[in-house]
């Protein structure tokens, strides 16, 4: 009754091809930047910015960028943390030897060298498929902390690598809301981009390849290059996740960051979001990101008093239990509930 | 009408979301001094957190429950969790930093990890940061480092104390030339904190020196200690935390490294390091901040006004345990910050940046430590903008199957040394963060 596109008559092939062909989606889409990029900033806390907004959009980011390669081309990967961690320490070294670069310039750099990076360990991917190939995503995560503990002088020889004073076109980012908006627009962007790029040709390329390679193949999609394009995408996106986490949430970091954990994480995160899904990339990252924080503090906004490992304690179990709550009742994840959603929402109230 | 009912709840479920960012639950009193714990009771790191933690919150009760707080001022102490998780430990700083009525008092997050990602957010909160016995170990560097004060001495003074306790036994420095030392570290920046000052003195003295890391957590480290098992080094130095020290221990005694050739730094000689290794433990040497047991006046005073009363939160047998006992210097350190701050801007709650000039400021002397009750318990020390730490010093302790005790007398680290290698760190950070170097007035 609400959520219908009676009378939205596409009269071209680019309404047609629209990226939100139905009028509401766009609308809702509006508004939803409307609020992230007006409302929130009137709103929030410091606390809701560096707490759980700014790392929330990070990790979204990173999602979207294994979602490229693992949902929509096929290649499970686990080297997540490893992409994050070049972009990280890429960017940390090119403002560090190239004083006065532009913050956004070097990001993309680093997303760069994490995309060089990427199609390295993404060479195995033509030989080798499935578990296997997962096991050798493993061994790049391992080689690259490796990496970085090791070898001192990507860490200016110091023990941990600390981002330098933020400056974007002259202007300090020494707020949390400045640095809110930078990563908002960095990632709505670069979000945008991406939904873009899996809606055209190398898209389509990418999910003939997940289907059935050799399918694909026969019809004339060269497979090593597509999947080193999604390779290198997907470290791109990963790359610049990382720098964004080293230098807008934390600051200073050492290689323990980005660490197998992390590539475990955003894996989950794309598994309970929604394989093959960007919106699915933002639920599952808000899901097991911020999830387990409201969870913590649940007991203390109601004044219950328990002890701090106690709630810590229940914060696990009630997280573990909603994931497997969600994997049975919708074992595609959030994107595909919503999915479902809408599809009643049409309906409603007369489904047949 | 269903669209509305969705609308109705979602509202109601935003509403509820909001409120708990907003913390409700803290009491509107402004007579109240906010301290925050970031602490780890779950997780890897968990048994050796434990203690920590609760000889902080006991000081903290103990300080409410006898004396009304400090000066009058009630204390809200309140724990959030991190698993010793640095994003964890991000999210709980900005979740605990604005509480009260005048903020945070000083935080002691007890991970390298989350110290560093603190240095980088504290001086634009203008919360100190207490990081006793590790942190950076250039951080005594005031006037570049402002906030962080590593009170009672860095992994640097460690390392070089460790070195002159074994030159003492092997008869003088003369003696290190030509023999062999291996550190086996957690491989993180807690863990590579000491590399730079052990190489430094391999090559003043003439050793080798050979840097064996252990990957967190560091429960495997069989192929180190073949290599130790190779190699024979004259000595093993251990630069763990949790689980990672009693599995080192249990591992030199799978290959028959003598114990009483390993020495651990602070952090790896505590009861929960040892107690798992059983016997084999026996003999292990490792350096002590401060004295084990219930030894000092103020542990009586807990017992009387907590525990007596169930008001403590650990087991009452475990009162006085070495991290117990840090964690009980770590809070009587804020809390003496946080009196020296009041004396200069009056008995009333203290913003971050008052308790900076506390600590700054803080004299704790023999005859003070007698005062509160921690004679024999704390080191003396003085900070000052030149030296955050107050004191560089500590003993060696042994491990005898069931206690520690102390085998040497106070070792104070050569600062000489160890002060301009400081300052060469200090001065390259500062260049690096436009930071210019300055003690305030």
């Amino acid at each position: 009754m609400f959520y219908r596109e009676n009378g939205q008559f596409k009269t071209s092939y680019a309404a047609d091809q629209a990226i939100f062909p139905i009028l509401l989606d766009r609308i809702a889409i509006m508004a939803i930047l409307l609020v992230a990029f007006l409302v929130v900033p009137l709103v929030a806390t410091q606390y809701v910015y560096t707490g759980i907004l700014i790392p929330f959009l990070i990790l979204a980011l990173a999602t979207i960028g294994l979602n490229l390669l693992t949902g929509y081309c096929g290649q499970v990967s686990l080297g997540t943390g490893a992409f994050m961690a070049v972009g990280a320490y890429a960017a940390y070294n090119l403002v560090l030897r190239l004083p006065g670069m532009n913050l956004l310039v070097a990001f993309a750099l680093a997303g760069g060298i994490s995309a060089l990076v990427g199609v390295l360990f993404g060479l195995p991917s033509l030989r080798i498929k499935g578990f296997y190939l997962a096991v050798a995503t493993l061994a790049a995560q391992f080689f690259i902390d490796w990496v970085f503990i090791r070898i001192k002088w990507f860490t200016n020889y110091a023990t941990n690598a600390t981002a330098p004073e933020l400056l974007l076109f002259g202007l300090p980012l020494d707020s949390a809301m400045r640095r809110y908006l930078v990563t908002l627009a960095i990632v709505v962007v670069m979000a945008l981009i991406a939904k873009n790029l899996v809606r055209g040709a190398t898209g389509r390329a990418w999910m003939a390849v997940r289907d059935m390679d050799i399918a694909a193949e026969i019809i004339g999609i060269r497979l090593l290059r597509t999947k080193l394009i999604a390779f290198a995408v997907s470290s791109f996106y990963c790359g610049v996740a990382g720098a964004l986490w080293g230098f807008m949430h934390l600051g200073a970091w050492e290689p323990l960051t980005f660490d197998v954990n992390r590539s475990f994480q955003v894996l989950f995160m794309v598994i309970i979001g929604g394989v093959g899904s960007i919106l699915g990339s933002f639920l599952g990252a808000a899901f097991i990101f911020a999830v387990p924080i409201l969870i913590n503090q649940v007991p203390a906004a109601l004044g219950v008093p328990i002890s701090t490992a106690l709630s810590s304690h229940l914060e696990a179990m009630i997280f573990g239990a909603m994931i497997i709550f969600f994997l049975i009742v919708e074992p595609h994840g959030f994107a595909r509930l919503w999915q479902l959603g809408k599809e009643k929402l049409r309906l409603w109230p007369l489904p047949h | 009408m269903k669209r509305t009912g969705w609308a109705a709840r979602l509202l109601a479920g935003a509403a509820l979301l909001g409120a708990s960012l907003a913390f409700p639950g803290t009491s509107n009193a402004q007579n109240e001094q906010f301290v925050p714990g970031l602490v780890y009771r779950t997780g890897a790191y968990a048994p050796n957190g434990v203690p920590f933690a609760n000889g902080r919150a006991d000081y903290f009760a103990l300080l409410n429950a006898r004396d009304g707080g400090i000066n009058g001022v009630k204390i809200v102490y309140e724990e959030c969790e991190t698993g010793y998780a640095t994003d964890r430990g991000v999210e709980c700083y900005e979740r605990l930093k604005g509480k009260g009525p005048t903020g945070a008092a000083a935080f002691s997050p007890l991970s390298t990890g989350i110290t560093f990602a603190l240095t980088e957010k504290a001086p634009g909160d203008k919360i100190p940061l207490l990081t006793q016995g590790y942190g950076r170990s250039d951080s005594i560097v005031g006037s570049v480092f402002a906030w962080n004060f590593p009170l009672t001495g860095t992994y640097w003074d460690a390392a070089e104390i460790l070195v002159q306790h074994i030159a003492a036994k092997a008869g003088g420095v003369a003696n290190l030339k030509g023999k062999r030392l291996a550190l086996v570290y957690h491989d993180s920046p807690y863990g590579k904190e000491p590399i730079a000052v052990l190489e430094d003195l391999s090559k003043r003295y003439g050793f080798t020196f050979d840097a064996m890391p252990v990957t967190h957590p560091g429960v495997e480290q069989k192929s180190t200690w073949l290599q130790i098992r190779q190699n024979r080094p004259d000595w093993v130095f251990l630069w763990g935390w949790g689980v990672m020290n009693s599995a080192a221990i249990k591992e030199a005694v799978a290959v028959n490294y003598p114990r009483d050739k390993m020495y651990g730094v602070w952090w790896s000689g505590a009861e929960p390091d040892v107690t798992p290794a059983g016997d084999g433990a026996k003999g292990y040497y490792a350096l002590a901040l401060h004295p084990v047991g219930l030894v000092a006046p103020v542990h009586q005073e807990i017992m009387k006004n907590l525990y007596d009363k169930n008001l403590g939160s650990a087991k009452k047998e475990e009162v006085g345990e070495v991290l117990y006992n840090r964690g009980l210097i770590d809070g009587m350190q804020v809390a003496e910050a946080i009196r020296t701050a009041m004396a200069k801007f009056g008995n009333k709650p203290m913003t971050g940046e008052q308790v900076r000039w506390g600590f700054e400021n803080l004299d704790l002397t023999a005859a003070r430590l007698q005062q509160i009750g921690f004679a024999g318990l704390a080191q003396p020390l003085k900070v000052s903008c030149d030296d955050h730490a107050g004191v560089h010093s500590a003993r060696v302790q042994q491990w005898d199957g069931k206690k520690w005790s102390f085998v040497s007398d106070t070792i104070v680290a050569d600062q000489a040394y160890l002060r301009a290698k400081a300052q060469d760190s200090a001065a390259a950070y500062a260049k690096q963060k436009n930071i210019t170097p300055g003690c305030a007035s």
